[in-house]
């Protein structure tokens, strides 16, 4: 077989394909990103039910916007490249023309990207720093919304295979069931009794890991009434996939009633339980030797 | 040197007499037992070899090392070591021996020990597929329908363990061991017993994973967390022997290729002339090197707290639940791009031979490929954004794990402007090349929301993040692999393989593929968590969607396969030694190659991407005349 015929003269195809692409590819990206934008952006998760939640909404859209350009340059360059210079099936073995490099693509392609990625992490910071973003930071958290100080503190406890929670500010009751007043400035402290589990309220934008002796802080303002899922987001052994429930935002009477309903059920028990404390540590269930 | 006659016709009941992979098996399970009995007779009170026994963790644990152990002197890895000690002088004859039997022993012929890895790994891949089309047989309805809890957790973990574990070694197994030596002129690899060792220590681990079924299962899916981890049953202990011997692999294997690259390349042969697949394999095997003995000592660790009543990992007991969470992932980060980085460089050797120009971009490449592979060694915290640990870093795992998007684009640029203005043939292995642009990309777009702390708290632990790193591993991995059979086979065995079955089987997978795992990014926007075997009612219609279109995926596999063998072993058309018109070294060579890969070692005198400037090739046979190493 010929491996080296005739190579095609440098320079005989003078279209300008560059061109082509750039403006193709500018109509588009012109054309899609406000759709994307204002068509797309409002469903992304995970809804405006909290504060976090409406911030990663946000977060969301920009983060679709930006990437709806880079997509739209890949499409139009190999819709281009692949249709145009589609070899025929005659001269399938004849070589390209020999560009090896090009200053100018690889220093544009460099800062453009550079540039991008900056900006995307510049603003992912912003938009972390402003209130946590829901997400679980630990027990000294950094991003802490102004006004933490007269929160509602939750305790939200996690064991094989079942959330419970704990409200300090109400005497350190126990409850099953997770119920928050609307429009409230909530802090989430998320531990575990045994192994990592995760606290995922969907709607609410909140992931917090619970771990076996960490205090994991999350903050969440809340907004209207409403019910919501909790799932487990972190794989902790058999019933891992039951274990959900639902929780409540309630109005600020109906949660008044609630916590004293929960408080004359817990005054009979009381005493048999630990007292609140940031973690517990129960006797690990261990296994071997 | 080595004039003894080969026999190469004796009895078949002889032949099975040796040290072989049958010997292997046998001393194998001769070792488990010895391994299970013994640590009886150290730890348990009372001993009956035939009554039931009291069972510990100790002497499962002693009892697959001793198999491991059994296994590979049965292969025949101790006769080297002991003929050594005894004055014996090195010999050939573990490279040189003859037939169908070398691809069952210990062969050091890196080319036997390519094609071994070929079906080695292939077999536990496919092992790996048909657990997940038992995952989506279980998600075909919200509820809990088809398996126990438990063994859906265990079929979980098993094929996230064996994807994980066994196609590290995907490219660099079969193709690097293959091919280096042919690219860089070299008549082996460095250490070629070594090369050997990687490949049957790897079987070993992934059979003992299988076995994990015997004991229990496991419940904590491929990553093993901790505390989980102590709380679990026997079949944990299978997980951690499985991935630490996988670790091992993975070590010695990146270690033989770097000193393979850097060490014997033939004269002329710079790194500015070095194969971009080789850079591609260098950068792989650095972070394989590095990375894999984390994993090992990590799993030591777990393995430590299950056996013998350490604390590593127990909070109560002054152990955290992080540590194990950062030693994972300080492996876990660059074991992704170990898997990722050859890929990239499979797609950029073969765009030059498709679209008929040279390599755009040479420097930039490399630069991209070793840029991905320092960075990845700053991003792993970004696996754990929500768990609390280091909130306050949270901000630099964000740019770190975004800045390595500007090396990945490297490859994209490179590989784009290769395409422009070039001469395109759709053969097969090009069309999965192209796929791996279109998959790569929807991973890279999808991982910017993962890695954006703010979306992360959604997109973590969902469906989201499981579609981005399946379309990034299968996508980027699993599709330039099979560009890798298409494009090398024909070479590897000198048969030829047919472009229409498979340019059916590339458009089968492509369609099956995207239709399987794209839907799977709106499942985890809308909520639905991985691993959970409940999900809401309201997903199960795109559920049913995903698992109709992976039980397709995984028929075009069966596709593949089917053709593959038959083409192999029935049709059996002969390839013409340079089938795709390459200027590489390796498809001048005569097929099949000869055991010692060369008569006069090659003189390089540029790149393998001259398309377009001239005839010259890039080498000529000018170098030592034919000795044997
Ligand atoms: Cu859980």
């Amino acid at each position: 077989m010929a491996t080296h015929p005739t190579t095609a003269a440098p320079g005989a195809d003078r279209a300008p394909h560059g061109r082509r692409v750039i403006v193709a590819w500018l109509v588009l990206s012109i054309v899609a990103t406000p759709l994307v934008a204002i068509f797309l952006g409002p469903i992304l998760p995970p809804g405006n039910a909290s504060v976090q939640g409406s911030g990663q909404v946000v977060d969301n859209t920009v983060l679709t916007a930006t990437i709806t350009p880079v997509f739209c340059l890949l499409l139009v360059f190999f819709v281009y490249v692949l249709t145009r210079f589609r070899a025929a099936p005659a001269t399938a073995l004849e070589d390209g023309p020999p560009l090896r490099n090009h200053n100018g693509i690889q220093v544009t392609w460099i800062v453009v990207t550079t540039v991008v990625v900056l900006s995307l992490a510049g603003f992912g910071t912003f938009e972390l720093l402003q209130n946590g973003s829901g997400g679980g930071q630990g027990p000294s958290p950094v991003a802490v919304p102004a006004g933490a100080d007269h929160m509602m503190q939750v305790q939200v406890i996690g064991q094989q295979w079942n959330w419970t929670y704990r409200y300090p500010g109400y005497g350190g009751i126990e409850t099953q069931d997770l119920y928050l007043p609307e429009n409230t400035y909530v802090v989430l402290n998320v531990t575990s009794l045994d192994v990592i589990h995760s606290f995922w309220a969907y709607a609410l934008g909140v992931k917090a890991d619970a771990n076996p002796g960490v205090d994991n802080v999350a903050y969440l303002k809340t907004k209207g009434p409403r019910s919501f899922e909790i799932r487990c987001a972190e794989l902790c052994g058999l019933w891992h996939g039951y274990m959900y429930q639902t929780g409540h935002i309630v109005p600020q009477s109906q949660f008044a009633a609630w916590i004293k309903q929960q408080q004359t059920l817990n005054a009979s028990i009381a005493r048999y339980m630990p007292k609140y404390s940031r973690s517990y540590y129960p006797d690990p269930q261990r296994r071997g030797g | 040197m080595s004039t003894m006659a080969v026999d190469v016709h004796p009895p078949v009941w002889r032949r099975l007499i040796g040290f072989n992979l049958l010997t292997g098996v046998i001393l194998g399970v001769g070792g488990w037992y010895v391994g299970w009995f013994g640590a009886h007779a150290v730890v348990a009170p009372s001993l009956s070899f035939f009554g039931d026994i009291d069972f510990n963790e100790l002497s499962l644990v002693l009892a697959y090392l001793g198999g491991v152990v059994g296994f590979l002197t049965g292969l025949g890895f101790l006769n080297y070591p002991l003929a050594r000690l005894r004055g014996y002088p090195s010999s050939l004859r573990e490279k040189e021996t003859q037939g169908v039997g070398r691809y069952f022993t210990l062969c050091t012929d890196h080319k036997v020990v390519g094609i071994q890895y070929l079906w080695g790994i292939g077999l536990f891949f496919f092992i790996g597929g048909l657990n997940a089309m038992l995952i989506r047989t279980e998600l075909l309805r919200p509820a809990h329908q088809v398996f126990p809890a438990g063994t859906y957790l265990t079929i979980v973990g098993v094929h996230g363990s064996m994807m994980m574990g066994m196609m590290t070694s995907g490219i660099l197994g079969p193709f690097a061991n293959y091919l280096i030596p042919l690219m860089i002129g070299a008549r082996r690899m460095a250490f070629p017993r070594i090369e050997a060792l990687t490949f049957w220590i790897l079987m070993a681990a992934g059979v003992i994973l299988q076995t994990t079924i015997f004991w229990g299962g496991f419940p904590t899916g491929w990553t093993g967390y901790e505390p989980l981890n102590i709380e679990a049953y026997q079949g944990m202990d299978c997980y951690i022997l499985f991935f630490a011997l996988v670790g091992i692999s993975m070590t010695l294997l990146g270690i033989n290729m770097i000193v393979t690259i850097v060490t014997m390349r033939a004269p002329g042969l710079t790194w500015t002339r070095l194969p971009i697949f080789a850079w591609g394999v260098l950068s792989t095997a650095i972070l394989m090197a590095l990375a894999a003995p984390v994993l090992v000592c990590t799993l030591s660790l777990a393995l430590f707290d299950r056996v013998v009543q350490t604390n590593f990992f127990v909070a109560a007991q002054g152990g955290s639940s992080y540590l194990y969470e950062n030693l994972f992932w300080v492996f876990g980060h660059p074991e992704v791009y170990i898997l990722a980085l050859p890929g990239f460089a499979i797609v950029l050797e073969m765009l030059p031979v498709f679209a008929r120009k040279p390599l755009w971009g040479y420097r930039l490449a490399v630069a991209g490929l070793l840029g991905v592979s320092l960075l990845s060694w700053f991003v792993w915290q970004h696996h754990i954004f929500v768990s609390g640990i280091n909130g306050d870093l949270r901000p630099f795992y964000m740019l770190s794990t975004e800045l390595i998007s500007i090396p990945t684009g490297f490859t994209f640029i490179c590989g784009m402007m290769t395409l422009w203005r070039g001469n395109i043939r759709y053969t097969t292995p090009m069309l999965f090349c192209l796929a791996w642009f279109f998959n790569f990309l929807l991973g890279g777009l999808s991982g910017v929301f993962l890695s954006d702390v703010p979306s992360d708290v959604t997109t973590h632990g969902s469906f989201f993040s499981m579609a981005h790193f399946h379309y990034t591993i299968m996508g980027g991995l699993v599709f330039t692999f099979f560009a890798a059979i298409y494009y090398w086979v024909p070479k590897m065995t000198g048969i030829q393989l047919s472009e229409r079955l498979g340019k059916i089987h590339f458009w089968w997978m492509f369609l099956a593929f995207n239709s399987t795992f794209a839907p799977l990014f709106a499942i985890g926007f809308l909520g639905q968590p991985r691993r959970a075997v409940t999900y809401a009612k309201s997903l199960q219609f795109l559920n049913d969607w995903v698992s109709v279109s992976a039980f397709a995926l995984g028929l075009s596999l069966l596709f593949f396969l089917a053709t593959f063998v038959y083409q192999l072993a029935f049709v059996k058309k002969p390839a013409e030694a340079n089938p795709w018109a390459s200027r590489s070294i390796e498809f001048q060579l005569p097929s099949p190659v000869p055991v010692h890969n060369f008569d006069r070692i090659p003189v390089f005198s540029s790149d393998p991407y001259g398309y377009g400037e001239g005839p010259a090739p890039s080498w000529t046979p000018a170098g030592a005349p034919a000795g044997r190493d």
